[in-house]
This record gives C-alpha cells, structure tokens and sequence, in this order.
C-alpha cells in the first residue's frame, strides 16, 4: 500500500514536450509509471517516445487515455492555468512541480481545485514516489526502496539526502511526499498525516519541515491528537535570519512567528522524535519502530 | 523585492488614494529647493528598505527650507539596519487629529488576500496585535469577487465608529489599495497611518509595499521599481547569474543545491562550532556557469575563510558541479581551502573529474562540515 499514487496511476504529464518535462518523463517511464498521455497545445496528434499520445488539451487526454493524475512541468506564468485545467478535465490528482508560481495565481488556483474536488501538490514540489509502483514528479528514484516509512517534506534535495540514509540502513518507504516549498500549496502537512495513518503498511513517519508560517505546529498538534503511529521530525532553518527569503517563497520567518525553534517546541511537545540532524532520522526511527 | 516609499505613494496615488504630494531629494540642496516651493513645515524621510525608519533618526520635521537641508544632509548617507541611505522624500507635514493602520497581506493560513485594519494606527501593528488583539479586525478576501464594498465599510465602521463619511472614505482607499495590491502582485501593501486630519479629511501619510518576486515577469513596470543601490551587491550579483543568494556573518562559504538542503547545510556548519557566511542555492539544473559564478560571489567575501560544496545529485549532475569547480577554480585559483561534498547522479564521474584535478572529494555530509569547520576556525590545516 502507498499514500495518493499507486500501481493503478494513470498518469498525464501537461508540459510534455518541453525540456524538463520530456527529460523526467523519460525517467518516471524507466521507473515504471504508467504514464498515459501529455498535453502540449499545439502538439496534439504527436507522439512521446514513439510511445505516448500527446493531446492539444487535457481534456481531450482524459477523455482519450482515463488519465486519473496530472503531473505539471509549464512555466510559472502557465502553471495556474494548468492545474485548473487538469482539474476541470476531472482529474483527481494533479502534482505541480513549476517552481515560482505568484502567490496571487495560488489563491485563485486553491479554492478552485476544492471545489472540482480534486487534491493537488505543490507548486514547487518534488512530487510523490511510493517506491517500486509509481513515480510523479522529479524524486530520484534509485535513493528509495518499498519499506514501512512515510515520509512527507516540504524540501527537495533535503529530502534525498535523508531518503538515502534511509534506505542505506535498510528503512524503505511507502510513500515519499514532496509538499513542496511555497506559502500556498494544495496539500499540507496534516493531509499527509492523516494519509500515512490511514495506510496499514506504514508503520511509521518522517517529517521534514522548515521554518516559515505554522504547518508545522499544526502539524504537531495532529500528531498529538490522531497519529497511533510514531513520527520523527526535522527542520531545517535554525541559522536562518529573520526576515530574508531563504530560497523557497515561504521559508522566511516574520516577526517572532515561523522560527525553528518554536516549532520544535511543538514537535517535543506531541511527543515526536525531533532530529537535531538529518542523520539522526534513521537512529530516532529505528529507535521507534 | 521591497520598494521604497515614495514608489508605493506613486502607485497608491494612480489607483486613486488620497495623498499628501511629495518629491525625492538625493542631495541637500535639492532637498531645500523642494522644501522651499512647497512652504510651510515639512518631513524628510529617508527612503531605505527597513523599518523603524523613525527610530533610528532616518524621519524629521522640519520649520524651515534652511532646516531641511541641514536635517537632510544628516540624514543622506546614514545607515538603517545596515543599508546606505542616498534618497529623502521630503513632504508637507499634515495635521493629524487620528492615526489609523490599513494593511493587506497574503496570508499562509486561510490561502488568500486577508485585510488587517486598526484604529491604533503609527506604531507597530505586531505589537497592537500582540498587546490587544481586539483592536485589530481581520477580513479574508475572496480572490473571485474581489474586496466587496460592503467589507469595507464594515472595515471603515471599525476604525470610525459611527462617522459614516469618514467610514466611507476610508472603504474608497480600501478598495483602491487592494487593486493596487493585485494589479502589483503584492505579498504587502500598507498604510500606516491613515490618518484623519483636523478638517476631517483621511489621507495615506506613509505607504509600503512588497512585490512578489515571482510576479515581477510579467510586470516589467513593477520590476523597473527595483532599487539595487539599496540591496547587498553580492546579493545582486547573485540574482543576476541566476542563483539564490543571502549574505550571512560567519566563515564558512556555502555552496549547495536546494533550498531546504542549504538551510540544514548552514544549520550543521552551527552544529560543529562554526557559523555559516551565507545562504546560496545554485538551484536543481545542471550548470557548470552556475558554479564558476557562484564560487565568484562567495570568494568575494574576506570573511570566507573555508568553502563548503554540498552537493546531493538528482535533477543537477555531480559531474556539472564538479566541471565549473574546476573551471572557476582556473580562471582565479582559490586563496582558501575548500571542502566538497558530493553524492549522487554521476558520482563517480564527478570524482574522478576532481581529483585529477587536484580536489579531493567527499561523500559524507557530517564529515565534509566538520571539515570545513575545522578549516575555517584554524583547528586544522588546509
């Protein structure tokens, strides 16, 4: 079992032709995703790889292929478009993976997709991997291996440097969830949570936050409140300034609010194992489980 | 990106917004000739992309066209919070009877636009907020229908009372700040204070905005507001060559791809006994371009006394990394030493690459901090 993509994603990646997206469609196929059709307007009738149709809209791809999950790699002035296309289109999962999308765009975007009843992650995501099934998105897929961990994280390469160590002392995952680093993102946290508990085969959670906003804290609260099963969590951003923009829209901390240290406060305070480094995950976990 | 004052007054005045005139003065005399014509008393306030300008001395008032270019002279070529200021706006004083604070921000938790509004206006709205909550109200927008004019007035009403005409000027400003909140892909856009004057006018005395960088390709006009004298150069120099770069205090000179990667990079150097120089994320594609600048930009800075290269290896390729280090480091040898970590795609390519190069690299992240700690504080020899 796995957590929002399995063995049954049907898979429509909008941006297709285009550098990154053609280059990680290539190496989500080699993996193994079911990768059913792209979207490039004004390409339709092509073929990706002498394999995949490409559709000039994603509605004709849905109506074509059953495509259930969108994978987004346009340019940032597209993205908004795109992702309510994809759920307009009626697709249940769409996995944007653009970096620097406007936060206006996002908050015409969010309400958007809830109301088609659609779940989407990021922007500015690395996409999710339930190893050895699927793959949507940009996560290495030779750092991970099938295993009981869960793990959710608002970073990229962070994340991959702890996934590897994971995998390295033998702790394979479920699911690897990139929520990605933006202010507005289609799903946080605590979806992932409540995700990871619902799944029989995880046994156990990984959380790498960042300071910035309170997803974190909320997040903890959730732990305490609803997980049966143990978590660990990591933050990065203890030297950060207040006040600067560390790299991802949302890690800034303003004001007193967003710091490091008050949300690993909260993770203590639910009771979570808190990694002063990412090395110390695979110890905490193991520890754990 | 932060814009100074007198460019948020200027947009704030073509959306409508009732403001005091004003003029930019970047030398003394300047400063008194505009004084002069406008007669009267006066502010002179610098404009610096920091807060508690006031504070800090950066405000004034002034009785004379002769006083303002005294004031003005003191005030051109101060520092705020680190940065230099070389422009005055200088103002006619208004008489203020209230002072009112009228900000909207994009806000995380409810993912839209929200309105913060105040009667306490002039001081620091964290500290109303945090010192008595109900005299702040909050009001959500909802981005399909935009700030209604029945929320402003409720607005208006809070900060007014029972005074319906100043109630209603106050909602006309809302409604002109949020256009120009949108249509200049703001993260923030403030007025504080908005104040009544004696003769029961409301005016914007002071304005802030902060523009999504994220918005500022399809807003040439918006983008053309940037001020870099006002900005860090290695900070500029850094936008340029496409990286993401903030200066820090401390010794060891970060490079690495990723921000959630370089913030724990910083972090660990923290963790060891040393203190990070910067943040710099030379972001996920491959570019050897990207290194020989960024290793540029951080050898620029004399506090750098060791390098650190964090590399982990998935959409960037090892090898990439490992060609610009190589290449920089040709075009201008290194006078500190460096550290590099690299694991991942291409690893063993970028290896050899390095180390028939003289380099010697590292696949441990705890291990290549450590070292470069050590470097940098002298407790071991390059």
């Amino acid at each position: 079992m796995s957590v929002f993509i399995d063995s049954n994603t049907k898979l429509l990646v909008q941006g297709i032709t285009g550098r990154d997206g053609s280059f990680h469609s290539r190496q989500m196929m080699e993996y193994g995703t079911n990768v059913v059709a792209g979207v490039t307007p004004g390409k339709g009738g092509q073929k990706f790889e002498d394999k995949v149709p490409v559709f000039n809209t994603v509605a004709d791809a849905v109506a074509a292929t059953g495509a259930n999950t969108s994978v987004i790699y346009v340019p940032p002035m597209y993205a908004a478009d795109a992702m309510m296309e994809a759920a307009a289109a009626g697709i249940e999962l769409v996995v944007c993976i653009t970096e620097g999308v406007p936060v206006l765009d996002m908050t015409r975007v969010y309400p958007f997709i809830q109301e088609k009843g659609a779940r989407l992650i990021g922007p500015n995501c690395p996409g999710a991997i339930s190893p050895g099934q699927s793959k949507v998105g940009i996560i290495p897929g030779n750092i991970c291996a099938p295993g009981p961990v869960g793990l959710v994280s608002r970073s990229g390469t962070l994340t991959y440097e702890v996934v590897n160590q994971m995998t390295r002392a033998g702790l394979g995952q479920t699911s690897c969830v990139g929520i990605g680093g933006d202010p507005i993102n289609g799903t946080n946290f605590i979806d992932c949570l409540a995700a990871f508990e619902a799944d029989p085969d995880t046994k156990a959670v990984v959380l790498i936050g960042e300071i910035g906003g309170t997803d974190e804290q909320d997040a903890a609260r959730f732990v305490k409140e609803n997980m049966t099963k143990p978590v660990v969590g990591f933050i990065a951003g203890q030297t950060a300034p207040p006040g600067r923009r560390m790299g991802h829209a949302g890690a800034i901390i303003s004001g007193s609010s967003g710091t490091a240290a008050e949300k690993i406060a909260s993770f203590e305070d639910a009771g979570m194992g808190v990694a002063e480094r990412p090395r110390d995950v695979v110890g905490l976990l193991q520890a754990r489980m | 990106m932060n814009i100074h004052e007198y460019q948020a007054k200027e947009i704030f005045r073509s959306a409508g917004i009732p403001i005091p005139p004003g003029e930019i003065a970047t030398t003394p005399e300047q400063a008194e000739e505009i004084a002069r014509r406008f007669g009267g008393t006066v502010v002179v306030k610098a404009q610096v992309h920091a807060g508690g300008r006031g504070k800090a001395g950066g405000v004034k008032l002034a009785k004379s066209p002769e006083e303002v270019r005294e004031l003005a002279s003191k005030i051109i070529g101060m520092t705020i919070k680190d940065l230099p200021v070389e422009k005055v706006l200088v103002t006619p004083a208004a008489d203020i009877a209230s002072e009112a604070y009228v900000g909207v921000i994009v806000d995380r938790a409810s993912k839209r636009a929200v309105f913060m509004v105040s009667p306490d206006g002039g001081i620091d709205i964290e500290e109303v907020a945090a010192s008595t909550p109900d005299r702040i109200m909050k009001l959500p927008v909802d981005p399909r229908y935009g700030l209604q004019a029945y929320e402003a007035m409720q607005m208006g009403f809070f900060l007014y009372k029972d005074d319906v005409k100043k109630a209603r000027a106050a909602a006309q400003i809302m409604r002109q700040l949020y256009v120009a909140f949108i249509d200049s892909g703001a993260s923030l856009a403030e007025i504080n204070p908005l104040v009544v004057t004696p003769a029961g006018e409301v005016l914007a005395l002071d304005a802030k905005m902060v523009i999504d960088d994220n918005e500022l390709d399809r807003l040439p006009a918006v983008e053309a507001l940037r001020d870099e004298s006002s900005e860090a150069p290695s900070e500029v120099a850094a936008r340029e060559a496409g990286l993401t770069f903030i200066k820090l205090d401390g010794n060891v000179g970060c490079v690495v791809n990723g921000a959630g990667l370089a913030m724990a990079t910083m972090d660990l150097v923290k963790y060891y006994g040393g203190d990070p120089a910067n943040f710099l994320d030379i972001g996920g594609s491959s570019n050897p371009e990207k290194v020989v600048n960024a290793l540029r930009i951080i050898t620029s800075d004399p506090n750098v006394k060791a390098i650190l290269f964090n590399i982990f290896g998935g959409i960037t390729r090892t090898d990439d990394v490992a060609n610009g280090i190589v290449t920089a480091t040709k075009q201008n040898p290194l006078t500190v030493p460096i550290v590099i970590r690299l694991t991942g795609t291409n690893e063993e390519i970028a290896v050899k690459i390095l180390q028939e190069n003289g380099f010697s690299a590292m696949t441990d992240m705890d291990e290549a901090v450590q070292k470069a700690v050590a470097l940098a504080t002298g407790k071991e020899a390059s």
